[in-house]
């Protein structure tokens, strides 16, 4: 089924004034593949995921992606109308602070069905139905569906926002730092039940993070930025085991010290 | 017989009859005069001149005798008569530089070309009751005036300009029709000479607390007072038909201009920034707070982010006036029995279902 | 500075002594009416779009009906005939002050019969009384933008309708009927208007809005504080947001008028004792006050006062 990437990234660049965000990154992204972006902060990883997510505009390159009718289109020639579309049903983006991605005054189930009324959704019953299937599926007790995330702890409102980001099934999500500000144990349990969604779902997704245990965990490849340059690029696995680039083996060694 | 409420018409007449009565009072005083409220009260004319953005002081004082002095309402008439007149064109911006200044004072250099003056100003002044105004029998001195003709005073942002210390002052397009948010739409975001026809325009008190929130850590943009003048300025307007610029006059203004924190960047070099003020009439108040609102509105001009009310151009833009403040605020006034009955209806049908059954009937046959 | 000009001062009541200074017919210049003139084509040709207008300061506060006030300026003739109803009653203060107004700057023809009137002002009631094609309904609108209460930004919501990004309206609904078991949006209930935009109907009774699907007469909206003017134009579709398990539905009076005995129709609570004693009775007032010239009688009418004395 993966005989064409979702994802085509070409010489992507993005510079602040004169300053580097990232540089000239070039990749694919195949269907149902988790691909990690890791570096230290400053590295531009964040920058490039914002510019993937088209949250921010390239400085040059382009980024082509596979519409469902198997058409690929330029992501920043597209109509602001229609990169709204797609970022409210066939993409997610979790955000690192789940007040960021949620709507913290409103209760759990609108939460989840928002994006369900937004693509058309007109049955309060069954809108109601899904959100509650979704709070299960992310480990929130059903009956928490008419409280807001205010009244919820970190890691749920975080499961929170993985629902409202996968009620529409979309195919692509972006994940910045998604275990970020959460405790140890907590983010044990994020982690397995992110990897669990995604291959039941058949996902595929681009993850920023800073550490490297997330990545071994979710990623099939991974990307290893600095200073804006991706400077190592393979299967998580082979990068992890057998670093090639000296940064890379500092990163890996650090973590292992640790 | 139920008959239902009818006559608001001559409610409304008799009520203005009584409005009338109330206006003006113990009949064995003399009524006020325009002449009287113009030289007595004059800073309550010139604020009703400037929020009302009409320069006639006659007009201004009658407003304020109608309204009883009631700041707003006379304000809101004096409005509501600027709308109905023609426009004949743009005046010559004025030229604050050649200014008869009755006070000048900066707060950044202790002498200037042209000095420091006070002129009358409450400053200073021990804020004590003074009897001798009860019955005016004491003859007022003759203020003390220096000799010979008053001369232009350079300005203090044209010093810093000199040396390039300060954002060159904003220029505009020589074809650039300035902008009249009373005859056109308003959109956000907005050109500054719109955003400071509003804040001119803008409530003294809403104004005021901005200006004092900025201060207090709520946008903060270290202020100094580069200066205030306030005095005569002369309106010029130009004839192209003729080939001649007029003189329609001369009017009374406060100029305030903030000198605020540089800003730089890696390709310019670090300037003091401007926030500016300008009023009709004798308002330091308005015109000082009016400048800390404008740097503050400025803020994402220069790269800053935008924290604090003072910096949000459409909350502040949106509520700065107090003629449709007071109008949707008083508004609520006016009937609303039609929405108030949906929603009686709406919360008995709730409380209803929240009833246990039984007390329900109970509580039906008890009624019957 | 000269000494203060003798210029006549405009004249607001009638009262007095000041020369009335001599307005133009409706008040408002003709280059302002042509101004207003154009938001009003523009708002016909985009139906539920709030066009931005560079609304005049008038003589009447706003949040009055300043909106309502130069929409009806704008588009009254001499040969107009003229209704206001605030409340749906034709003698409520502030009709009767406009209406009032518009006798004196346009001089035209008042009524309170609203089949005779060619232009209807209203604040909060669309008449019982079917509206006609040639007739214009003319909204005061406080607030106009439906997406306000969810979105503060002008610039945000601009770009949702623009877009046509409605999910957060819906969020709402289900807010409330998550909460209160239904819909608990009673008045300026959000409508969408020709399968494109939402709009707020002002704050009528949602009673009204089938009231405004595919009118035969024209429907204007006037916000003169927030300067904006939309429009329905006649035979529109407007479908009041619901869900398909929830649908919309309107207030229900489980009694008829006290006065007119009509059923369906609005009704206003009249509480007449402190003992809880209280009637419905029409509020649109000419509509109450037709049925009953044409000899409808409700049980108000119909029971002497020895009667009610008895019973109680």
């Amino acid at each position: 089924m993966s005989d064409m990437p979702l994802l085509k990234v070409r010489s992507l660049s993005k510079f602040y004034g004169n300053r580097i965000g990232c540089h000239d990154v070039s990749f694919d992204l195949w269907p149902g593949e988790v691909l990690a972006i890791v570096g230290e902060s400053g590295s531009g990883k964040t920058t490039l995921l914002n510019c993937l997510s088209t949250r921010l505009m390239p400085s040059t390159g382009d980024v082509q992606y596979r519409m469902r009718d198997g058409d690929y289109r330029d992501l920043f020639r597209m109509s602001e109308a229609e990169r709204r579309v797609l970022m409210r049903t066939d993409w997610g983006f979790v955000h690192q602070n789940p007040a960021d991605g949620l709507r913290m005054t409103v209760s759990a189930g609108a939460n989840v069905g928002e994006r369900l009324m937004a693509v058309g959704d007109r049955h309060y019953g069954r809108i109601r139905a899904t959100a509650s299937e979704w709070l299960s599926r992310v480990e929130i007790d059903t009956d928490r569906i008419d409280d807001q995330p205010r009244a919820f702890s970190g890691g749920m409102r975080q499961r929170l926002q993985i629902a409202r980001n996968l009620v529409t099934s979309p195919r692509l999500v972006f994940m910045d730092e998604p275990t970020g500000g959460l405790d140890v144990s907590v983010q044990a349990r994020l982690l397995d039940l992110v990897r669990g969604l995604v291959s039941d779902l058949g996902l595929s997704a681009i993850v920023v993070t800073h550490d490297l245990a997330v990545a071994r965990l979710l990623s099939h490849r991974m990307m290893v930025m600095k200073g804006g340059h991706v400077i190592e690029h393979g299967l998580t696995d082979r990068v992890l085991d057998d670093p090639r680039e000296p940064y890379t083996q500092l990163l890996v060694s650090s973590i292992l010290q640790v | 017989m139920y008959v239902a409420v009818k006559g608001g018409e001559k409610a409304i007449a008799n009520a203005h009859r009584l409005l009338a009565d109330r206006r003006r009072g113990d009949r064995s005083l003399p009524g006020l005069t325009i002449a009287q409220i113009i030289a007595q009260l004059g800073l309550a004319v010139d604020r009703v001149m400037a929020e009302a953005s009409l320069y006639d002081p006659s007009l201004a004082a009658l407003a304020l005798k109608q309204a009883r002095g009631d700041m707003i309402e006379a304000i809101f008439l004096l409005r509501a008569y600027r709308t109905t007149l023609p426009r004949f064109g743009t005046s010559v911006p004025l030229e604050t530089g050649r200014m008869q200044v009755e006070r000048r004072v900066s707060a950044t250099y202790k002498d200037l070309p042209g000095g420091q003056l006070l002129g009358p100003t409450f400053d200073y002044t021990h804020r004590l009751l003074d009897p001798d105004l009860l019955d005016e029998t004491a003859d007022v001195e003759a203020p003390a005036r220096r000799a010979g003709e008053t001369e232009a005073v350079m300005r203090v942002s044209d010093i810093l300009d000199g040396e390039g210390l300060i954002e060159p002052d904003g220029e505009m397009p020589d074809d650039h029709v300035p902008g009249d948010l009373t005859r056109e739409p308003m959109e956000f975001p907005m050109p500054r000479d719109l955003r400071l026809q509003a804040l001119a325009r803008g409530d003294e008190g809403f104004l005021l607390a901005l200006g004092y929130s900025t201060q207090r850590g709520y946008g903060r943009t270290h202020p100094f007072v580069g200066e205030i003048r306030m005095g005569l300025v002369e309106v010029e307007f130009e004839v192209p038909e003729l080939g001649l610029t007029l003189s329609l006059g001369e009017i009374r203004i406060t100029e305030c201009q903030m000198v605020n924190q540089f800003k730089g960047s890696a390709k310019a070099p670090p300037q003091f920034t401007r926030g500016y003020g300008l009023v009709f009439g004798q308002s330091e108040r308005k015109a000082m707070s009016m400048s800390l609102v404008d740097r503050a509105l400025r803020t994402s001009e220069f790269g800053e982010d935008v924290t604090a009310p003072a910096q949000d151009e459409e909350f502040v833009i949106s509520h700065c006036d107090n003629v449709q403040a007071t109008g949707f605020v008083e508004h609520l006034k006016l009937p609303h029995y039609v929405d108030f009955q949906a929603e009686l209806d709406l919360v008995r049908r709730m409380r209803a279902r929240h009833k246990p059954a039984e007390e329900t009937t109970e509580h039906e046959e008890a009624a019957e | 500075m000269s000494a203060p000009d003798t210029r006549p001062a405009p004249g607001q009541d009638s009262a007095g002594e000041t020369e009335l200074a001599a307005y133009n017919f409706a008040y408002l210049d003709e280059q302002t009416k042509r101004m207003i003139r154009r938001a009003i084509l523009k708002a016909i040709a985009i139906p539920g779009y709030q066009v931005p207008f560079a609304s005049r300061e008038m003589p009447m506060p706003y949040g009055w009906g300043t909106g309502g006030v130069q929409v009806t300026a704008a588009i009254i003739g001499p040969e107009d005939v003229l209704k206001v109803i605030d409340q749906g009653a034709d003698d409520t203060t502030n009709a009767v002050s406009i209406r009032a107004f518009f006798q004196k700057v346009a001089a035209v023809r008042a009524t309170t019969h609203t089949a005779d009137a060619t232009i209807i002002q209203t604040r909060h009631r669309i008449p019982e009384h079917t509206l006609q094609e040639g007739q214009v309904l003319v909204y005061q609108v406080p607030i106009p933008e439906p997406l306000r209460f969810l979105e503060p930004r002008e610039t945000e919501t601009r770009k949702m309708h623009a877009l046509e990004e409605y999910g957060l309206m819906h969020v709402k609904l289900y807010e409330d009927i998550a909460r209160h078991g239904r819909i608990a949006t009673t008045y300026a209930y959000p409508v969408k208007v020709h399968g494109r935009y939402v709009m707020d109907p002002s704050p009528t009774p949602k009673f009204d809005n089938p009231k405004m699907h595919r009118s035969e007469a024209l429907q204007l909206f006037g916000a003169g504080r927030e300067k904006r003017i939309y429009a329905v134009p006649p035979h529109t579709d407007v479908v009041s947001l619901d869900f398909e398990d929830h649908p919309f539905e309107v207030q229900q009076f489980d009694r008829p008028c006290a006065l007119c005995g009509a059923t369906h129709v609005y009704l206003d609570e009249v509480v007449l004792d402190d003992r809880g004693g209280r009637m419905f009775v029409c509020s649109d007032t000419d509509y109450c006050e037709t049925r009953q010239a044409e000899g409808h009688v409700g049980e108000m009418l119909a029971t002497t006062a020895t009667d009610r004395e008895a019973a109680e």
